[in-house]
């Protein structure tokens, strides 16, 4: 039992921070708003440079092979510098899944050109109306059919053969499309129980990297609102120093510090694929989402007016939590799946309390 | 990471389980703040001490089993499990004995730890004064060394335990002319000194689990100082760091709590209002949380880490998921929640009725959460002193 990263990851961790806070500089990531794709292709190189495109990628596809457990700090490090780019509908959600479903023809003409940085891909479920980044992505994976056995489907679709309708959304970053397709032999690639297990845990996965980005978007909110506290000053002294500040940042704290425990054991579950999966993502996702709404609204207090500007950058990431936060299911709905699994089927385990002897 | 259990775990579990089922009172006991639930409380601390199951991850030496920290938590999981009574001595062998361990000499180490693991010196903390509660570097009650002894005078108050108790541990101004912080020191002294006045203190549920503490001239000898003069605050930071933290608040006690509020939903579904249902599964989140925290800051331990103002968020999150939890269960109870456990309705349901009173007793000891947010504010988060 250890509930603890290894020096090699920490230390990718770190790396993959420095490497963001000089890519994603908040001015670059404003003129890329203004941009018609909102991404960048040079970035999207440089991101496979650092090895972050082919984490998942088996290693006879020229990828690193590795698991949530590698990944999910480089989420959380994705999350904390707002990155604007595919890599959660990519690395943690596109490639396990063509992975588990495609053939190897599918597989050897994809996942090279992924870890190479020469190709993107997202991922669309039933359950979520809209695909992310669906414009850069050049293979879209989507759920066909309904949610039984017998019609559920993945289908593996060029961008070239599907309508994309841009639904502009609150996040300046976000690229929110609707995908209008019409599924065929040709692009199915899974179906039945093996479609529909892929499927929900390719949701997992969704729904896993988006706590995990939640948490690091968290933590930055509240290090900026502490930052701030600590210039601003009235009454002649740093704002930082009253305890109503004080206070609420220290609230804000506490809940992230306690969804970060919770995250990195839904990562293992994903990992290992053991019967906790669903409760632990849930609760992941929740805990994380309800974090950052927090921070975001905390944050927004602490700054006052200035922080209700489109030019002060704080809304570059107060707008990602609120977009992260109702995508994937939101925080009722993932409640509400763990509240099936703990009171009313035969209650779900409690981490070390249930085990058995 | 690996969350699985070793086999050399699951063996440490199977025993613990095992003594535990042959040996927990099938009764619970009465309450420990009464003469006779303290007796019985301090019999089962010997039972414990009996079976080595006092101190599991104290050195043999001192009466444990020298395991680690896991297999602590394994055993408090069992502890919890089994339903067995609280810890009488919880102020001794949570908070003074790791205390010892870090600062005591070795005369003192074996003097204490051992009858401590055994509950023949059950311990009372006294920190708090009459004008020294949040701002305890305000404290008055004086030590004046004199010759080989020193003299204490003074009041101490809401030191818990303290009416039954056997020994008390507190700080005194050793140097008359220190401010704040500066000129404390960490003294261990028997309550039947003479001089020593104990007037215990009725609580919310009318039992008195504390008490004041008057000091008037007692004499102990200099060897019951713990750390050196002058050095009491921060030897009392690291025990309130051990209370605040890890030791005193095993997540098992949560865990236990979440599932008789999740089995007491399941009986009270059918006419619970809906609303209640994500509470419930809230609180069973928080305590998992909660949980899987403490086995992150286990295996950091374990691999060399340390625990510094983080105990701090711990204090916060644990102390507001017990009043969650608590109002949560009375809110299932409705009309029923208000009944005291001899009524001729209430059953089972007194328990939560206690357990909400003391819940309320969380966020205000061990430094109050007001306390605990500055901690986080300053020292995690970097913000300016007032």
């Amino acid at each position: 039992m250890e509930l603890l990263f290894t020096d090699d990851q920490l230390a990718f961790q770190e790396s993959v921070r420095g490497f963001l806070q000089k890519e994603c500089e908040p001015e670059r990531l404003r003129k890329l708003w203004e941009t018609e794709s909102g991404r960048s292709p040079e970035f999207w190189a440089k991101l496979a440079e650092m090895g972050i495109l082919g984490m998942t990628a088996p290693e006879e596809h020229g990828g690193l092979g590795m698991n949530e457990v590698d990944l999910v700090l480089v989420l959380e490090e994705i999350g904390r510098a707002a990155l604007a780019a595919p890599v959660a509908e990519t690395v943690a959600v596109g490639v396990p899944l063509l992975a588990a479903c495609g053939s190897p023809a599918l597989q050897a003409e994809w996942i090279p050109k992924v870890v190479a940085g020469e190709a993107a891909l997202s991922f669309g479920h039933a359950d979520t109306p809209f695909v992310h980044d669906a414009h850069v992505a050049d293979l879209l994976l989507l759920h066909a059919g309904g949610r039984t056995d017998s019609d559920i489907a993945v289908h593996a679709v060029p961008r070239g053969d599907v309508t994309l309708v841009h639904e502009p959304g609150n996040d300046p970053a976000g690229r929110l499309y609707r995908v209008e397709w019409q599924p065929s032999p040709e692009t199915r690639i899974a179906t039945g129980a093996v479609a529909g297990t892929a499927l929900a845990l390719a949701f997992d996965r969704a729904a896993l990297a988006a706590a995990a980005q939640l948490v690091g978007i968290a933590q930055q909110l509240v290090d900026l609102a502490a930052h701030y506290a600590t210039q601003r000053e009235q009454f002649g002294r740093p704002i930082g120093s009253f305890q109503a500040i004080k206070h609420m940042l220290a609230s804000v704290q506490v809940r992230v510090e306690f969804a970060r425990p919770v995250l990195y054991r839904a990562a293992w579950t994903v990992a290992e694929d053991t019967a906790e999966r669903m409760v632990a993502v849930s609760h992941a996702k929740a805990a994380a989402a309800e974090a950052a709404i927090l921070a975001a609204r905390t944050a927004l207090q602490v700054h006052g007016a200035i922080g209700y500007t489109w030019e002060v950058d704080l809304h570059i990431w107060m707008k990602r939590a609120w977009a992260l936060d109702v995508a994937w299911g939101t925080r009722l709905w993932h409640r509400a799946r763990i509240g099936r699994a703990v009171l009313d089927d035969s209650a779900a385990p409690s981490f070390g309390y249930s085990a058995r002897a | 990471m690996d969350l699985t259990f070793t086999p050399e775990e699951d063996a440490f579990r199977r025993e613990a389980r095992g003594w535990l089922e042959a040996h927990v009172p099938a009764k619970p006991l009465p309450s420990m703040d009464t003469a006779e639930g303290f007796a019985a409380h301090r019999a089962w601390e010997r039972t414990l001490n009996d079976g080595r199951w006092a101190m599991v991850s104290w050195p043999e030496a001192y009466g444990g089993r020298g395991v680690n920290l896991i297999e602590w938590l394994i055993f408090e999981e069992e502890y919890f499990r089994a339903g067995a009574p609280g810890r009488v001595n919880q102020n001794g062998i949570f908070l003074l004995g790791p205390t010892l361990m870090d600062y005591g000499t070795d005369a003192q180490k074996a003097r204490h730890l051992p009858r401590m693991a055994a509950g023949e010196d059950v311990w009372a903390q006294g920190w708090s004064e009459p004008n020294a509660g949040s701002d305890m570097a305000a404290i008055r009650a004086t030590a004046r060394l004199d010759g080989d002894h020193y003299v204490l005078n003074g009041q101490k108050t809401w030191c818990s335990r303290a009416v039954f108790a056997d020994w008390i541990f507190c700080i005194f101004r050793t140097d008359p002319e220190s401010q704040r912080h500066r000129g404390l020191t960490f003294i261990l002294v028997p309550l039947d000194a003479e001089g020593v006045k104990v007037r215990p203190i009725a609580q919310l549920d009318g039992e008195t689990g504390f008490a004041e503490v008057f000091f008037d001239d007692v004499h102990v000898p200099v060897e019951n100082r713990l750390g050196d003069e002058g050095a009491g605050w921060r030897v009392a930071m690291a025990t309130a760091g051990f209370e605040r933290g890890l030791m005193l608040r095993s997540p098992a006690r949560f865990q236990s709590t979440a599932a008789r509020l999740v089995a007491l939903y399941k009986d009270e579904a059918e006419q619970a209002d809906p609303a209640l249902r994500d509470a419930v599964v809230r609180a069973w989140m928080d305590a998992e949380a909660y949980c899987l925290n403490t086995y992150r800051t286990v295996s950091r331990l374990m691999s060399g880490g340390s625990i510094g103002a983080e105990a701090s968020l711990n204090k916060i999150f644990w102390s507001e998921l017990d009043v969650h939890m608590h109002e949560t269960a009375l809110s299932l109870l409705e009309a029923r929640g208000q009944l005291l456990p001899h009524a001729p309705d209430a059953g089972n349901v007194g328990r939560w009725l206690d357990g909400y009173l003391f819940s309320l007793a969380g966020p205000i000891y061990a430094g109050t959460n007001e306390i605990q947010r500055n901690v986080i504010a300053e020292r995690l988060l970097g913000l300016p002193k007032a």
